[in-house]
């Protein structure tokens, strides 16, 4: 097989989406207006396909705080946090986080997927064995393959099937690292964590991963996420997130109570070998963790429109993700469906997510929407029109 | 005791409902290039063969297999690891 022969199954399925008139995939935002609101194409657009959970992205204080930043520290730091890219607002960010999520360190990384990749590729290794939930993002499953070690898939949100597994690891489980996701991020369904955090205790010696990626500002009374709303954060050993969903900018991080925390830092090439994030961004990252801190309403107002938009989508029979959540995916069993359907929305001035298989769990397609705090209840209802609309034209049959 | 020879039958028998309608499924069947396997039947695979046998398959097994043999061989190593 030459080269390139390998993408030729790819150009056929980007083919019969052009052919289509499809042009999901890599849409370009000719400009964004504000957190929820872009024009494509020279058509204005409610955006329903973000993760921007909060809405911060254009709140005032991220905003000037980025460019106070760029404007006295320059636009980039040119290097990586080991050699010349630790700033002070670097280690600063990482007190706050720390202080935040009540651990005792924390490690910030250019992105969440550089977070998954140095951590996972870092804390294992051969001999040792991953136990991962199978619907985990991709930034975990790669971070497990560059580590080395053996990786086991346990079935989705089932914990009695991750107990099977650890059982067979036998005299293994002091090397094992159970990974599994706070809100995963295609069907918006949460990981059932005080069931699994049980089954954890049963196997002393055990790690346990979470991915606050989708659940960061939007679970728990503070907002850390899935584990502090379950009430199992002392059993969670490394929580890992993105500062690119409810914190509106790009970036990752991992906390943890582990002293060996630091060391790991030294070790993990995705970190050493990557420049380091620039000012600007650790600025806003700042801001927007403030506000996570200081405005709980924000969350409430993302949950309110999560149902509100739920309740009108589960109103009109669709086949949707099994839980509300900010995350809501229609599905669909025909992938010539959902292309239809999101041609429909695009029309009525509506952006979500297109999804395909591979990329979605169970082999359906989807139409994955994503709620914001900044969203209105009059968008939200655009939004649930929209669809509304699209059914009775005969769209979402 | 499984024998590579009845690790082999319950390998075909989970493969066949996962195939194209029409296709057979012998020892040398290339699960991708024969049967159009993508990942989601895989898992699919994977997951009927660990309920079956009781054991985990990893992941990191699945560079190796492209035939039906491949799968079998991997699994009669993993079984015998119990």
């Amino acid at each position: 097989m030459a080269i390139f022969d390998k993408f030729q199954q790819l150009a056929a399925v980007r083919r019969a989406l052009a052919e289509s008139g499809i042009q999901s995939i890599n849409v370009v935002m000719d400009r964004v207006v504000s957190a929820t609101e872009a024009i494509v194409n020279g058509r204005p657009l409610i955006l329903a396909g973000t993760n921007n959970y909060l809405g911060l992205t254009f709140d005032p204080d991220c905003i000037e705080a980025a460019c106070h930043a760029a404007r006295t520290q320059g636009t980039g730091t040119t290097g990586s946090r080991a050699a010349n890219g630790s700033y002070a607002v670097h280690v600063e960010l990482e007190r706050e986080l720390a202080d935040f999520f009540g651990r005792r360190g924390v490690i910030v990384f250019s992105t969440g997927y550089v977070a998954n990749l140095g951590m996972l590729s870092t804390l294992a290794g051969p001999g040792d064995v991953f136990v991962i939930d199978g619907d985990c993002h991709a930034s975990i499953y790669d971070g497990c393959r560059l580590s080395g070690a053996d990786i086991i898939r346990f079935r989705h949100n089932d914990a009695a099937d991750l107990d099977k597994r650890l059982r067979r690891l036998g005299g293994r489980i002091e090397n094992t690292l159970i990974v599994v996701e706070g809100i995963y991020s295609m069907l918006g369904d949460r990981a059932p964590l005080a069931d699994i955090a049980a089954v954890k205790r049963r196997y002393p010696g055990a790690f346990l991963v979470v991915d606050e990626a989708h659940s960061l500002g939007v679970l728990g009374e503070k907002g850390r996420g899935m584990a502090e709303e379950a009430g199992v954060e002392a059993e969670v050993d490394f929580v890992i997130g993105t500062f690119s969903k409810s914190l509106g900018a790009i970036g990752g991080y991992c906390a943890s109570d582990h002293p060996e925390l630091d060391l790991i830092r030294y070790a993990n090439r995705p970190y050493v070998f990557t420049a380091s994030s620039s000012p600007s961004i650790i600025a806003s990252t700042r801001a927007a963790l403030r506000v996570l801190r200081s405005q709980p309403h924000l969350r409430h107002r993302l949950w309110e429109n999560s149902h509100r938009l739920y309740a009108r989508l589960s109103g009109m029979g669709l086949h949707l993700s099994p839980e509300p959540s900010p995350i809501i995916a229609v599905r669909f069993d025909q992938r010539e469906k959902a292309f239809a359907g999101w041609t429909g929305l695009i029309e009525r001035g509506v952006y979500v997510n297109l999804v395909l298989p591979p990329a979605s769990p169970d082999g359906s397609s989807l139409l994955r929407c994503s709620v914001s705090a900044g969203h209105t209840p009059e968008q939200i209802d655009t939004i649930g029109n929209a669809f509304a609309d699209l059914q009775t034209a005969g769209g979402l049959d | 005791m499984h024998t590579y020879d009845s690790i082999l039958q319950i390998v075909i028998e989970l493969v066949k409902p996962l195939a194209p309608e029409g296709r057979g499924v012998r020892e040398d069947t290339d699960l991708v290039s024969d049967l159009e396997f993508d990942s989601l039947k895989v898992m699919t695979l994977i997951e009927q063969v660990e309920d079956r046998f009781d054991v985990s398959v990893p992941l990191n097994i699945l560079p190796d297999i492209r035939t039906v043999r491949d799968f079998t061989v991997q699994l009669q190593r993993i079984i015998g690891e119990k």
